[in-house]
């Protein structure tokens, strides 16, 4: 096998390293030590600045960067492009990346035409100390069971991992490393996939991934018009609003607020869940929260065996008193 | 136009935690008894996808489900809600593939079928979730891909694809044939009704086995796949929920906002 080293793919957001890249970097640079080997880290971007070296303050010993203004956004098609070809002439025997818009995205295509394997949304990656093989660690049967999985012989052994799982690498602007220019052009007659257009769904008030307060509504919630009294908690506690999957497909809430497996994973200090059963698949994105309350009028659901503190009765009862009662709390 | 959709059978992803039971050893979750399988939830959106778009354009529906003989329900099912025709594709050298695998017998199969302007799945399957086969798929097909779709339109002989990210959409526009792989975000599914039950009912949906496809035996090795399950376990969880109370649902809210208060 002559694949070496861990490659990250990075991702570039508002100018700067995105979160998830410095998180990856840091796991990448673990795994690179257990291994003996390198880890580089690709940037694709129009402009990429100075960000290769601030890959390297975080734990790259190279950084490659593609420059392309077909580069700009994300474009799947020009994204799995430059990465593959990256891939052909580095040849990583470990690539990571993040589970995110692009992730989700590039990494199963990058793998089919690659043929590695992989494993996405994991919530671990190690070495095994025996084999040096990659294990990663993913959620399956929506969070009811976590599988560990390998490629044996498939390269590069790919993995995306979930947001905020991992510390972010600490910044070291003393380390040293090369930063690489990717040569060659994107071929445009492989760009079939065009984008029209990006929109952008403002959602009032605080961002979700942001909140330190979330106050979630699900089906037991009723109605668009009960969510109000949601909103109005999130309000007072200067947080925001977020749903279970069905009350976003009845319209309650908008689908850029669904929280969970296939929503958004949040992580605030306080998650307030209200009429919602706690599915598995729901709290898979709230688990990271410091306090978990849940108001359910039904003892047994099962959000009662991952919260902190619980309010058996009718959400209409409670709403209203624990609003006021935090408005007063809260001024005095 | 026509349309062919990739649908699975799983579990029930809706089981109350209590009842989901594996079998470590084998790494193989044990199905409760009782519980019926169902159609996985995002290839149920799929159907639905296609169904709207036939609504609109015409043209056929064709679904094919890769697993056990029984799977000839979830095709039934998709036939209900509109699809035309289905298969299954079931074979002892189809069991426990990986991704790759399963991608190249779909593969297999859509090439057999032929004449298609969209191949639909779903964005990942409620059981193993491996989020992959729609993008493998489609490069071993050769045609542009689009993952995550929100919603799908037939424009001027173009697809028209909204994406879903996280703060919002993109709109993509994709030659025809394409792959699209299908997310929540498309809306709930039809109910399947009346003469449709029927019509699914009296279908004969035809196995196909690795020779009628023409799938090689070397690609269905396992010593050749890409991935393996290492170990299977379910996580343990141990929080212990103090239940706050008052003498009227009122004093317990105003109870629970007091100690809240404190932590924060
Ligand atoms: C692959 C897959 C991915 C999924 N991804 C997600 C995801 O990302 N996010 C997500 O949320 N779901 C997801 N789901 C769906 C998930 O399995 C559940 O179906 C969903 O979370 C249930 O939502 P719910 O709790 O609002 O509804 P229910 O399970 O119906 O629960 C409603 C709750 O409200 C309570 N209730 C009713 N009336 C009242 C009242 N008046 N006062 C107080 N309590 C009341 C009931 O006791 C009940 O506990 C996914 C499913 C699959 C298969």
């Amino acid at each position: 096998m002559d694949n070496k080293g861990v490659l990250v793919c990075g991702e570039i957001a508002e100018g700067k390293l995105a979160p998830i890249t410095i998180e990856l970097l840091g796991v990448g640079r673990k795994l690179a030590d257990e291994l003996g080997e390198e880890l580089s880290a690709l940037l694709m971007g129009s402009k990429t600045g100075g960000l290769g070296q601030e890959a390297i303050a975080y734990g790259a010993d190279k950084v490659y960067v593609a420059e392309d203004s077909l580069l700009d956004n994300y474009n799947s098609d020009a994204y799995t492009q430059v990465a593959a070809n990256l891939c052909l002439k580095v040849l990583p025997s470990i690539m990571l990346l993040g589970h995110t818009d692009v992730g989700c995205d590039l990494a199963p295509r990058l793998n089919g035409r690659l043929g590695g394997g992989l494993a996405m949304d994991c919530l671990a990656l190690s070495v095994d100390p025996a084999t040096k093989l990659l294990v990663s660690t993913r959620p399956v049967f929506g969070g009811n069971a976590h599988a560990g999985m390998i490629s044996k012989s498939a390269r590069p052994q790919m993995a995306t991992l979930r947001l905020k799982i991992v510390p972010p690498a600490e910044r070291n602007d003393s380390r040293q490393g090369e930063v690489i220019p990717v040569e060659g052009k994107i071929d445009p007659s492989a760009l079939k996939v065009k984008v029209v257009d990006r929109i952008k769904e403002e959602v009032e008030g605080v961002k979700l991934e942001d909140a330190e307060v979330v106050v979630s509504g699900g089906r037991g919630i009723g109605s668009a018009q009960n969510f109000e009294m949601l909103w109005e908690l999130a309000r007072v506690l200067g947080g925001t609003v977020g749903a279970t999957r069905p009350a976003c497909d009845d319209g309650w809430a908008p689908m850029t607020l669904q929280v969970g497996q296939t929503g958004k994973v949040v992580s605030p200090k306080l998650y307030i869940a209200v009429a919602l059963s706690g599915a598995i698949q729901h709290i898979a994105g709230c688990l990271g929260s410091k306090y978990i309350v849940a108001i359910n009028k039904d003892n047994e659901a099962n959000i009662f065996s991952v919260a902190h503190f619980g309010i058996v009765a009718d959400h209409k009862e409670i709403l209203p008193a624990l609003t006021a009662k935090f408005k007063e709390l809260l001024s005095a | 136009m026509n349309i062919i959709v990739c649908v699975k059978q799983v579990l029930d992803p809706e089981i109350p935690p209590a009842k989901f039971k594996i079998d470590p050893e084998a790494k193989q979750v044990i199905p409760p008894p009782g519980v019926p399988p169902v159609i996985s939830l995002f290839d149920e959106r799929a159907v639905e996808a296609a169904c709207r778009l036939k609504d609109k354009q015409g043209g056929t529906i064709t679904v094919i489900s890769l697993g056990p003989e029984k799977a000839s329900e979830v095709v039934k099912h998709a036939i209900a809600m509109g699809a035309d025709e289905g298969y299954v594709l079931q074979d002892e050298a189809f069991e426990n593939l990986d991704s790759f695998g399963i991608a190249y017998v779909l593969g297999k199969a859509i090439q057999k079928i032929g004449g298609y302007d969209l191949v639909l799945c779903g964005r990942q399957s409620a059981d193993w979730g491996n989020s992959q086969v729609g993008s493998i798929l489609a490069e071993i097909l050769g045609i542009p891909v689009i993952t995550l779709a929100g919603d799908i339109e037939a424009v001027d002989k173009k697809l028209r694809v909204k994406r879903i990210v996280r703060d919002g959409y993109e709109v993509l526009e994709a030659p025809m044939p394409s792959l699209v792989t299908v997310s929540n975000e498309i809306g709930l599914p039809r109910l399947p009704a009346g003469v449709r039950i029927m019509i699914a009912a009296r279908k004969q949906v035809p196995v196909w086995k690795a020779q009628d496809i023409g799938a090689e035996s070397s690609q269905l090795d396992k010593a050749n796949a890409h991935t393996e399950v290492t170990s299977l376990s379910v996580p343990t969880r141990k929080t212990e929920c103090e239940i706050v109370t008052g003498d009227t649902p009122g004093q317990a809210a105003e109870n629970l906002a007091a100690k809240l208060a404190e932590l924060l």
